[in-house]
């Protein structure tokens, strides 16, 4: 009987579900947010870290710079990228002293330089968000300044402690974050490079330790002791100054390493039994920005929310000649942020996003190689384009080539390939010729890169494109375009450097070389294989040896390797930042710096000096280009590729335009929720006549088998 | 069987020190205390100092296993080794080297694992032990035949598939469920609905043969032939007779992974966007988080040894024959 009752159910239930057809079954977000202004997006993976002090990667950046406010901010429309203020009120101004601490003109030699002083002007209008950190009671006293551990005993997230306060952004914040970046305690990962830089900076580091020494165990307020070289000059300006001329030093401060943190929230986290229950920086952020975190859970989801407390700003009303036509300025002068919360789900796989985001239910994404055939094939004038299957969607496209160069490394005090003399020239070359990375960019790219001619990738000053910027001893320009030099060229080369047919001249033996990478296992495979055979197409012999990621660094710092592939992200849109991996003392067997070719070309070294020091010019471009013609004639690396990143976007996500050196970029997006609701709508009618076929199949299945048992079980013994 | 236990217990101590040294060694074999800094800092500005500083704060400064540089017991002590190891024996897992409590995001990341073993457990076993007596009943039909077939062809199949597949079908075609993804309480059903089913499903081939070789093993005994000639029905004979001494080698598989449903499923975790231990141990180790590493190995040791505890005991209540000693 009760067998019955069960299979009418399910046939009850099952008859209802055509009913339910309208309803979204597979929509992964509460119902509750489904007519709001929300963006959905993800992480991968947990981020390592949210203090400002320490965060450094995309990763993190896609949340902390929402939330922090550094003094400065990238055009979001503007190319090339051009730095306006965001907390400050200007640019800083800079002024340079020499070593009697007299002021300097301008457009003074830079050799006569001592100091560069940088003053901050910040706004008067900016109050942190609502916070612990900061509450204070009737007689002005901060409420959670003295927590005992009985007061912390039922306290496991920061909103059990109820009361919030806020205060208004002043200059001592700001100053107190740079001797936070000094502490050798907080490990960030700028310290050893400003300390080259700020005045007092590495003295710094000694003064905490002594002062916690002498107060073991005992938080240290760092406004008690003072850096040499960053001072608050009143409540709104503050100044920094830096050893000799640095003016790649104004892009830090649109980093969140320079974002303000208040005295009182460093005071609050350190307080005992604050850490244990994971109270930090770490994991709950104090900022002035447009969005604070109101939902931090690495393993689901992390929301971001409006900052009632947020100063205001509106969207830039200039941009680049095409942003008028692509609607890039409907907003102009708009109030921003334009959506009240932002959704991060954990998303660890990329198939399980792309489905997702097909379906509605992420706004944009990337596109994987898994995805690349579904989402984009080339158009009659060879260039990519969106499938129909994307174009009936409403899908936009957007691409740009990212700001990173991807280099196959020689180390240049190995007896064969490096050295500055004409043989390992001509062999270095005549590899780089080989190396075919154009056809790299076709096979395991799907065409997403541009193929690199010199250090310097596009949207960086000093880059040239066309026939100007080419490099000559790797590409022809003809008819209009660039070829690569024919392997008959590099074979030529080959013969030049003693290496003719790939047999050492002088020993007579086969030219072997190695390549370290930390690719290894049948996912790489083919792409060591296809480095093989290009080595192959010079009669090299290559040897790959294949290590981990800590061996594989291991052997970089000890120049125990012959040929290497990295990688590099610009830090700030500056030639500097690139060129520097170049530079002579930069070595890693010289100074431990991430020269790790180990590159040493005096007269590219003298440029380098020349050119870090001076503002974009003319005059800055003639030495840039003399730089790049010696690196090129060197060869010091095979310039492989410029990464190109595209993305699609639905069509209720606004104001899309791929800025690669800006994190704190969902403030200027806006979302038509009503739009996307009904498109989830049409998109997501579950499909359930599958089911009754199932239950159907199951159903034959299942009759026979039970009248088989009833014969069973009636059947005579023999 | 108190002293049993006890002894048991007292066994398991050398075991879970031998299994910290292999972690402790298998490890730093690998990752020498500079790779974990410099994994922790990045690469693109450490200075030596930096690692330094980071390796003092976090003890990773001493020697591995033995000081020389002071005297007495301290030279064992004042170790990486035992700085870092003692305190698992209990369970102070302490924070992870990104200076994370431990403790709370297993407390918080067990959950959703157990929110997919247990029912994949249940209604798993639940599932193929009814297969599996199915076939036995019919054993020598086509029934039989064709089942073993599709048993085989299912345990084939790589659990992959069967997610992407599943996710493919379920999720994006038939739109029954969301593709991936999790949520707390109640709303964390329609989540959980796919891989609870793509788990039994992938389960059912294995399963269901070795249950049927179990079955068919005890319907050939002495005693069913007995119950048979004595006119008991073939249903009473499979379940009060078959399926209850077929228990024993049934509960030596499930008994000694019940403690591991804790430690959770590394792809499905992985695919469907599951918060559990899987996956939190994986990351660990990709980011060479030694802290988490050895904390999450030792806790399965130790699950380990309580499920084959578990097992010896559930022989007792089972089978009456059985006396721990």
């Amino acid at each position: 009987m009760a067998v019955r009752t069960l299979i009418n159910l399910i046939f009850l239930a099952l008859l209802l579900l055509p009913g339910c057809k309208t309803a979204q079954w597979n929509n992964p977000y509460r119902a509750q947010d489904q007519q709001l202004d929300v963006i959905y997006t993800s992480f991968q993976e947990r981020p390592k870290e949210l203090d400002p002090v320490k965060s450094y990667n995309a990763a993190e950046y896609e949340f902390i710079a929402q939330i922090y406010e550094p003094p400065l901010q990238y055009h979001f429309l503007k190319r090339p990228y051009e730095l306006i203020p965001l907390a400050a009120q200007q640019l800083p101004t800079r002024t340079y002293y020499d070593q009697q601490g007299e002021i300097l003109a301008d457009d003074v030699d830079p050799a006569l330089v001592a100091y560069t002083e940088y003053v901050v002007t910040i706004q008067d209008d900016i109050r942190y968000q609502p916070h612990q950190a900061l509450a204070k009671d009737q007689h002005d006293k901060y409420v959670y300044h003295d927590l005992s551990m009985d007061d912390l005993e039922s306290v496991h997230v920061l909103s059990d402690l109820p009361v919030q306060g806020t205060r208004q952004l002043t200059a001592h914040d700001y100053v107190y974050q740079i001797k936070r970046l000094a502490h050798p305690n907080l490990h960030s990962p700028l310290a050893g490079l400003l300390a080259n830089y700020i005045v007092g900076f590495a003295d710094y580091r000694e003064q905490v330790l002594t002062a916690m020494e002498q107060t073991p165990g005992q938080w240290l307020d760092l406004t008690d002791i003072a850096m040499e070289g960053v001072l608050a000059l009143d409540e709104l300006r503050y100044s920094i100054r830096v050893q000799g001329v640095y003016p790649q030093f104004i892009y830090w401060l649109s980093m969140p390493f320079f974002a303000p943190i208040p005295w009182e929230a460093d005071k609050f986290y350190s307080q005992a039994g604050m850490k244990e229950r994971n109270l930090s920086f770490d994991w709950y952020p104090i900022g002035t920005g447009p969005y604070m975190l109101t939902e931090n859970n690495p393993n689901l989801r992390m929301v971001l929310e409006k900052n009632p407390n947020f100063h205001g700003e509106r969207y830039p009303s200039e941009g680049e000649a095409e942003d008028l036509a692509a609607g890039l300025l409907q907003d102009a002068g708009q109030a921003m942020p334009f959506v009240d919360k932002v959704v991060f789900s954990l998303e660890k796989e990329s198939i399980p996003y792309w489905n997702k985001f097909m379906q509605g239910y992420y706004d944009t994404s990337g596109i994987s190689s898994d995805s690349f055939d579904q989402s984009v094939e080339l158009n009659s004038q060879g260039q990519f384009a969106l499938t129909d299957e994307m174009r009936s969607k409403g899908i936009s496209l957007s691409s740009a080539v990212a700001t990173s160069l991807y280099y196959l490394g020689f180390n240049m005090r190995d007896p064969v390939v490096g050295g500055l003399d004409e043989r390992a020239q001509l062999l270095r070359r005549a590899i780089s010729i080989a190396v075919d990375y154009d056809e790299f960019i076709s096979i395991f790219r799907n065409g997403r890169g541009v193929p690199a001619q010199g250090p310097i990738p596009p949207g960086i000053f000093g880059y040239e494109a066309g026939e100007a910027g080419h490099n000559p001893y790797i590409y022809e320009w003809r008819n209009n375009q660039l070829q690569r030099r024919s392997l008959e060229h590099a074979k030529a080369l080959m013969t030049q450097a003693g290496y003719a047919q790939g047999i050492d001249q002088e020993t007579g033996k086969p030219l072997i070389l190695y390549f370290d990478t930390v690719s290894r296992g049948a996912d790489t495979k083919a792409l060591l294989n296809w480095m093989v055979k290009q080595f192959a197409k010079i009669d090299i012999q290559l040897v790959i040896r294949g290590t981990d990621g800590n061996r594989f660094f291991d052997k970089l710092n000890q120049g125990t390797f012959q040929i290497y592939q990295l990688g590099w992200n610009a830090d700030y849109p500056d030639p500097e930042n690139f060129f520097f991996l170049l530079y002579g003392p930069n070595s890693i067997l010289v100074s431990k710096g991430q020269n790790y070719s180990n590159y040493e070309n005096p007269e590219f070294d003298r440029l380098f000096d020349q050119m870090k020091n001076i503002e974009n010019s003319p005059l800055r471009l003639e030495i840039i280009k003399k730089m790049n013609d010696i690196v090129r004639a060197d060869a010091p690396w095979v310039f492989a590729f410029n990464p190109k990143s595209y993305s699609l976007s639905h069509s209720w996500y606004k104001n899309v335009k791929p800025n690669l050196m800006a994190n704190n970029t969902m403030k200027y997006k806006r979302v038509d929720a009503q739009q996307r609701a009904q498109a989830r709508q049409q998109w997501n009618s579950p499909i359930v006549w599958p089911l009754y076929a199932l239950l159907l199949l199951l159903l034959l299945l299942i009759v026979p088998a039970v009248r088989g048992f009833y014969q069973r079980e009636r059947a005579t013994g023999l | 069987m108190i002293s049993y236990i006890i002894r048991r217990v007292l066994y398991a101590i050398p075991i879970l020190i031998g299994i910290n040294v292999i972690t402790f060694l298998l490890f730093f074999v690998v990752n020498s205390p500079d790779d974990m800094a410099m994994s922790q800092l990045g690469q693109k500005y450490t200075t030596e100092q930096q690692i330094e500083d980071w390796k003092r704060e976090r003890g990773y400064h001493l020697p591995l296993f033995h000081n020389p540089s002071v005297t007495g017991m301290a030279q064992l002590q004042e170790t990486i080794f035992y700085q870092k190891s003692v305190r698992l024996f209990v369970f102070d897992f302490g924070s992870s080297d990104s200076g994370r409590d431990i403790s709370y995001d297993i407390s918080q990341r067990m959950w959703p694992s157990l929110a997919i073993a247990i029912p994949n457990l249940l209604v798993g076993l639940l599932v193929t032990i009814s297969f599996a007596l199915l076939i036995a009943f019919f054993r020598a039909t086509y029934i039989d035949y064709w089942s073993v077939i599709i048993c085989v062809a299912l345990m084939s199949i790589s659990t992959l598939f069967y997610i992407i597949g599943g996710q493919f079908v379920v999720g994006k075609l038939m739109r029954i469920v969301p593709i991936s993804g999790y949520d707390i309480g109640l709303e964390a059903i329609k989540f959980l609905l796919l891989p609870v089913i793509i788990g039994i499903i992938s389960g059912i081939g294995a399963s269901t043969r070795w249950y049927r070789t179990i079955f068919l093993e005890e319907m050939n005994k002495d005693y069913v032939r007995t119950a048979r000639s004595k006119g008991v029905s073939e249903t009473r004979v499979m379940f009060a007779h078959v399926l209850r001494n077929a228990m024993i080698p049934i509960l030596t598989g499930v008994v000694v992974v019940l403690p591991l449903l804790f430690m959770g499923s590394l792809l499905t975790e992985n695919f469907f966007g599951i918060p559990g231990l899987g996956s939190y141990t994986i990351d660990a180790i990709n980011r060479q988080d030694f802290a988490i590493v050895r904390s999450m190995v030792y806790l399965g040791s130790v699950l380990y040894i309580i499920g084959l505890l578990l097992t010896d005991i559930s022989y007792t209540l089972v089978d009456p024959r059985i006396r721990l000693s």
